[in-house]
């Protein structure tokens, strides 16, 4: 069963892309580009559709998804958790 | 597997383009034709009415946006035939002698002088005669390269990134190779994806013209903000979906030009298209509104993938809608014609989505009424670029 996918290596994040994720689960996740899969233990809940950090993010850090900066992080973040507009914003408007 | 000899069942109109679908329309060319419109569409089965909202005093670009949109619109290839009323006779005549430029049978009706219930009776008897010559216009077999296909996402979240959107690119990638003609916009949703675009365009003179556009539309966003929009682009849906910046959803966005089309050139809102390739339209990315305009343009089928589930149609044009989020087809499977959830769980790969979505267009080509048609939904939306006088 695959929990989360990745677009491509080297992306900071992975979506969910099954319902009922908690914390204190193993999620498989699936890298798509290369095809490939990995393992994480997540530390929060993470709705179906919703991001999941791949690795630790510092406040102001830059996220990656598809191989590309897609906005800032602004409250540290754990691999495993939740990740979506509570510790990340634009940095376009 | 879509290829050069691959074929479909269209309606061939006056001036050559192919149509996929054979309707009668009532065009009201103001908000205040509206009422006599769709007494003649009750009054004589098969037609339809266009009611909008718009369309006096009007100035300016936005004047000629609003005559370029209804004349398009007549002009559709899917349009087999016009009855056009008006409040008064010169802008009305200004839109029919668009339409019937395209040689397809156009009636004009104004309402000064003769009130609603005259305009409504010979409005009629014009309309009757029209959808019966209409009704034995029949099908021929077309190439694939007859096919002008758009497409705009709608109420994304991440599966539409991953899943929907790139099944679509992919689609895409195979019909560019076969001389169709393709469409995609929503000019403020490229955002932190812009440079990608760029990269794409054929020639410098094409990559100038689309940033043009794309900085225009970005000045007009700083000009009216007052936050950093992030209670509208992206939208509540987006975000109850997982999409966290305009950069992220923009990336998802772009994922629908697929890897191998080159964007050969821009268009206006509603403007058509000079020959076959993919065509960047400056286009507002709420959905009825650039589905308009893509009909408008002459686009005849489009591909609309969605997330959280956009429940959008056209009147005019076939919407495909494709999802790949496992609870929105599970929840509102009514909506959805291409499932293509199984991507996210590697029960297919993106080649085989991609496939599923052309034979789904053939078919919708063909005659199958997509979901959003059987489901009534006909949104014609107008856009507006500031007051009337």
């Amino acid at each position: 069963m695959i929990h989360f996918v990745v677009h491509e290596d080297g992306d900071s994040v992975g979506t969910v892309v099954v319902e009922g994720v908690k914390g204190g689960d193993k999620l498989t996740g699936w890298v798509m580009e290369q095809d490939k899969t990995l393992t994480l233990p997540t530390i929060s809940a993470v709705p179906i559709g919703h991001k999941i950090a791949l690795k630790d993010l510092k406040k102001d850090d830059t996220v990656i998804k598809y191989g590309v900066d897609i906005g800032r992080v602004v409250a540290p973040i754990k691999a495993g958790e939740h990740l979506h507009v509570h510790n990340v914003k634009t940095k376009r408007w | 597997m879509i290829s050069k000899k691959s074929q479909f069942l269209g309606y061939r109109r006056e001036n050559g383009r192919v149509g996929v679908r054979n309707h009668v329309i009532v065009l009201p060319v103001d908000d205040i034709s509206n009422a006599a419109c769709e007494a003649v569409a009750n009054n004589i089965k098969g037609t339809l009415a266009l009611p909008h909202p718009y369309g006096r005093l009007q100035f300016g670009a936005d004047l000629e946006l609003h005559f370029r949109t209804l004349i398009g619109t007549g002009a559709n290839p899917n349009v087999a035939a016009v009855v056009v009323i008006g409040i008064e006779e010169q802008w009305t005549k200004k839109i029919a002698d668009g339409i019937a430029a395209t040689g397809k049978p156009v009636k004009t009706f104004s309402i000064e002088l003769h009130g609603d219930h005259d305009t409504i009776m010979q409005a009629s008897k014009a309309a009757r005669e029209l959808v019966q010559w209409a009704s034995e216009k029949q099908r021929e077999p077309c190439p694939v390269s007859d096919l002008w296909v758009s497409t705009k996402c709608g109420e994304s979240d991440t599966t539409s990134g991953c899943g929907a959107n790139p099944t679509v690119g992919n689609a895409f990638d195979k019909l560019y190779g076969l001389g169709t003609t393709l469409c995609f916009g929503e000019t403020s949703e490229l955002t932190g994806g812009e440079h990608l675009v760029a990269e794409r365009c054929r020639t410098p003179k094409v990559r100038e013209e689309f940033m043009a556009m794309f900085d225009k539309y970005q000045a007009m966003i700083d000009r009216h903000k007052t936050s950093d929009l992030s209670d509208s682009q992206p939208t509540k849906g987006n975000i109850a979906g997982g999409l966290t910046t305009i950069e992220e959803k923009a990336l998802g966005n772009i994922q629908k030009i697929g890897k191998l089309c080159k964007v050969d050139g821009v268009l206006d809102k509603a403007e058509a298209p000079s020959g076959p390739g993919l065509w960047f339209m400056d286009s507002s990315s709420a959905a009825a509104e650039m589905v308009t305009l893509c009909a408008a343009s002459g686009y005849a089928l489009h591909f609309f993938p969605t997330g959280q589930g956009n429940v959008v149609g056209n009147p005019i044009v076939p919407v495909i809608k494709l999802c790949a989020n496992p609870r929105t087809v599970r929840t509102m499977g009514e909506h959805i014609d291409v499932d293509t959830s199984g991507l996210l769980q590697r029960e297919m790969n993106m080649d085989q989505a991609g496939d599923k979505l052309l034979d789904m267009m053939v078919r919708t080509a063909n005659g199958r009424l997509t979901a959003a048609e059987a489901l009534g939904h006909r949104e014609f939306v107008l856009t507006r670029l500031y007051e009337s006088a």
